[in-house]
């Protein structure tokens, strides 16, 4: 489904990510981990065409990401609060995103009942314009916006940060859910190295720009990925020890 | 403190996202500063000398006094507007180590050495030396003089208290109709009345304490208001107003382009920035009546080609400038949908259109300066709609500053470079250049026939004129998201 070739993004000469190749199938949950500046949202900014390559190509269902936009009729992505409309309604945003790829009100509302539980009440009817409500609200209502329209790949960056207890199991069993359903690629990033594993069979490793793991999951990946997180530093000490 | 608190302000001064960063803007600023304050001063050395000429027999401290009311209400009004109270970003501080009195304490401090009160100061002072001059009493002048200062204050401190109530905004905007009103039809001799108050001040010195003890008076009723409200949860919680869900289904007619509509509709009528600039917008068809009421333009001028352009090319102006920069918050978003660029541009095309044959029809009554007037702002309306638009769609291409549409528009520096002042070259210069040439050449009927002309040939082809200006926005897409990014630009 998404295909990276020698990708390679620079900043005043600093190599910020460098992805030889990366091949993620249709229907795949994928999580990318990695510390703070390893490149999970440069990767997600270049996949969504929101910044230049500064070489290579990302290849999203055969369509080269920057040079047509007819892969964005079958993507969706939430990466922060700066893509909600502050300014509408949750559901004036809902039905706004549903014009956007073609579902009318009825469609979009019968996705949104779906989602009752995971809203706990606090999103819709509730008069209040996005950007008076909560942030963990606004998030809520961003990613659910996410799935208006079946797209057929899903980017969320970091969904699971600054969410109550509840919602984030909630998210999680959404996320599973929308994983199982063949169709839909589901990339995810984020920090917490437990919620990655629980939700996504494919893990990446990101370090410094670069790919250092690429793992099946299994019930021996966190306990792996904690080593690596952990020996990293023990590495780093040893360096600056000797 | 005091100290800590100046050195903090004037960081946060030069250090803020709406100084606008560009030198060049900070000098025209200034310069604008400097009008003012000369502006002020030569008023306040000549307006003496003028009063004795223009009303002899009679002592100009006199008259002025009559029209010191009409100072007073009109500068509430005018701070209303424009002076922004000094908000100090309370939060930080009410961790640390610091008396919850000396936060307020400095916040009115601070608001009472404002640029608005030593404006006034700037007239007054001349003038009261032209009185020291001409031979009035030296003590009188000196305690009146400290009355006028009390008086500022007083006013300074009254705007903190009525400064967000609209409701006081309009009762002293109707105060001073009435007031006016009052006098014009000679119901009441309300000056006179006003004029021996004022003069009080100057006849018996003593009087002087009143302003003064008024402004304390204010500034210990704002200091008690302020120093309560010093909670997390008192006047730091912004309300947040009921929204209203509109339908605004009567887009649909519209077709492809009716959910961007409907999403630019909300975007004018829900922020206070963009809000704001329609109001303003409209008042400014009273512009032209400035340059129609001057005897010495002539009907040929190019001037009122100027203003043809400007009474029905305002919303564009205000608002087509920084297209794509009022969507910046969520512009990564719109670029990462399904959304055709086309359709999106020509949404906002559309509002452009239908502003500009609004404030063509609002201008008719123009019509009363004779038929030219009326022919000159139907041909600069045809040479907006259709060489305008595009060029101000082409400008705003340009555009890589963030705008954060909560922020209210007075004064709002920000989104504003260079490159708004560079627009207004072409938007208003090619017109006026291309008429003065016909005028002069040929004649003022061929003149307006060509800016007519131009207008509606670029009317007829604004499909392809924006489908190129679509292909500009699209290369320049990666800039745009990159400059919105940036938060304090």
């Amino acid at each position: 489904m998404i295909i990276v070739e020698n990708l390679k993004k620079k900043y005043v000469g600093i190599t910020v990510l460098d992805i030889e190749h990366l091949d993620i199938p249709k229907g795949q949950s994928f999580g990318l981990v990695g510390n703070n500046g390893a490149g999970k949202t440069t990767f997600f900014s270049l996949l969504l065409d929101l910044i230049q390559p500064t070489t290579g190509k990302i290849i999203n269902n055969q369509i080269q990401v920057d040079q047509s936009e007819v892969w964005k009729k079958h993507t969706s992505s939430f990466i922060d609060e700066t893509f909600l409309i502050g300014y509408l309604t949750p559901e004036e945003y809902f039905y706004f995103i549903g014009e956007l790829r073609n579902q009318n009100k009825a469609d979009v509302d019968a996705l949104l009942n779906n989602f009752e539980d995971f809203f706990h009440g606090e999103i819709l009817n509730q008069r209040k314009y996005l950007r008076d409500l909560s942030k963990g609200n606004q998030k809520k209502a961003g990613i659910v916006a996410s799935f208006i329209g079946n797209p057929e790949v899903v980017i969320l960056d970091e969904p699971f940060a600054n969410l109550d207890p509840t919602t984030q199991i909630r998210l999680k069993s959404i996320i599973k859910d929308l994983a199982a359903k063949k169709e839909v690629t589901v990339l995810v990033s984020s920090h917490d190295l437990i919620h990655v594993t629980e939700v996504c069979e494919r893990i990446v490793v990101l370090n410094k720009g670069e790919i250092v793991k690429d793992i099946e999951t299994s019930e021996a990946t966190l306990k792996e990925l904690e080593l690596f997180f952990s020996g990293e530093e023990e590495f780093q000490e040893n360096i600056s020890a000797s | 403190m005091f100290k800590s608190f100046l050195k903090l302000q004037w960081k946060s001064f030069f250090r803020s996202s709406s100084m606008g960063k560009s030198l060049g803007i900070k000098i025209v600023m200034g310069f604008f500063a400097l009008y003012f304050i000369g502006m002020m001063a030569f008023m306040g050395s000549t307006v003496f000398f003028l009063l004795e000429r223009a009303i002899p027999n009679s002592d100009p401290l006199v008259i002025l006094s009559q029209y010191l009311m009409y100072w007073v209400l009109g500068e509430l009004l005018f701070r209303y507007f424009l002076q922004k109270l000094p908000v100090m970003d309370i939060k930080p501080f009410l961790l640390l180590p610091i008396k919850k009195s000396s936060i307020a304490h400095y916040i009115l401090g601070r608001s009472s050495v404002s640029f608005y009160n030593f404006l006034s100061l700037f007239f007054f002072l001349p003038f009261g030396i032209v009185l020291l001059i001409e031979g009035y009493a030296a003590m009188h002048v000196v305690f009146w003089l400290m009355a006028i200062i009390g008086i500022v204050l007083t006013i300074n401190y009254i705007n903190f208290i009525i400064n967000k109530s609209e409701r006081t905004l309009v009762g002293i905007g109707f105060l001073l109709l009435a007031v006016y009103g009052l006098e014009y039809f000679k119901i009441l001799p309300v000056k006179e009345y006003a004029g021996k108050l004022f003069y009080a001040f100057y006849d018996n010195p003593l009087f002087a304490i009143i302003p003064l003890v008024t402004a304390g008076l204010f500034y210990y009723l704002n200091y008690s208001f302020i120093r309560n409200r010093l909670f997390l949860d008192a006047s730091l919680q912004k309300k947040t107003a009921q929204a209203n869900a509109s339908d605004l289904s009567w887009t649909k007619r519209f077709g492809a382009i009716a959910p961007f509509l409907q999403l630019d509709l909300k975007l004018i009528w829900r922020n206070k920035r963009t809000k704001t600039q329609v109001f303003m917008s409209l008042a400014f068809v009273f512009y032209g009546l400035l340059f129609y009421g001057m005897e010495d333009m002539g009907m040929g001028s190019g001037m009122l080609v100027f203003v043809g352009i400007f009474m029905t090319g305002i919303f564009l102006m205000n608002f087509g400038q920084f297209i794509p920069a009022w969507d910046s918050s969520y512009y990564s978003m719109m670029m990462s949908q399904n959304i055709p660029l086309r359709k999106y541009l020509e949404s906002k095309a559309m509002l452009i259109y239908v502003s500009i044959v609004f404030m063509f029809l609002l201008s008719i009554p123009y019509v009363y300066f004779g038929w030219d007037a009326l022919a000159i702002n139907f041909s600069c309306a045809l040479y907006n709609l259709g060489v305008n638009v595009p060029v101000i769609l082409f400008f705003g291409s340009k555009n890589k500053k963030r705008i954060d549409l909560n922020k209210s528009a007075m004064g709002n520096m920000q989104g504003i470079s260079a490159t708004q002042f560079v627009v207004g070259i072409p938007l208003f210069g090619l017109p006026m250049i291309i008429y003065g040439l016909f005028a002069f050449f040929v004649s003022f009927e061929a003149a307006l026939i060509v800016l007519s002309v131009l207008g509606v040939v670029g009317f007829v082809f604004r499909n392809k004129i924006l489908d190129s200006i679509t292909r500009i926005y699209r290369k320049k897409k990666y800039g745009m998201i990159a400059g919105f990014k940036e938060q304090n630009s």
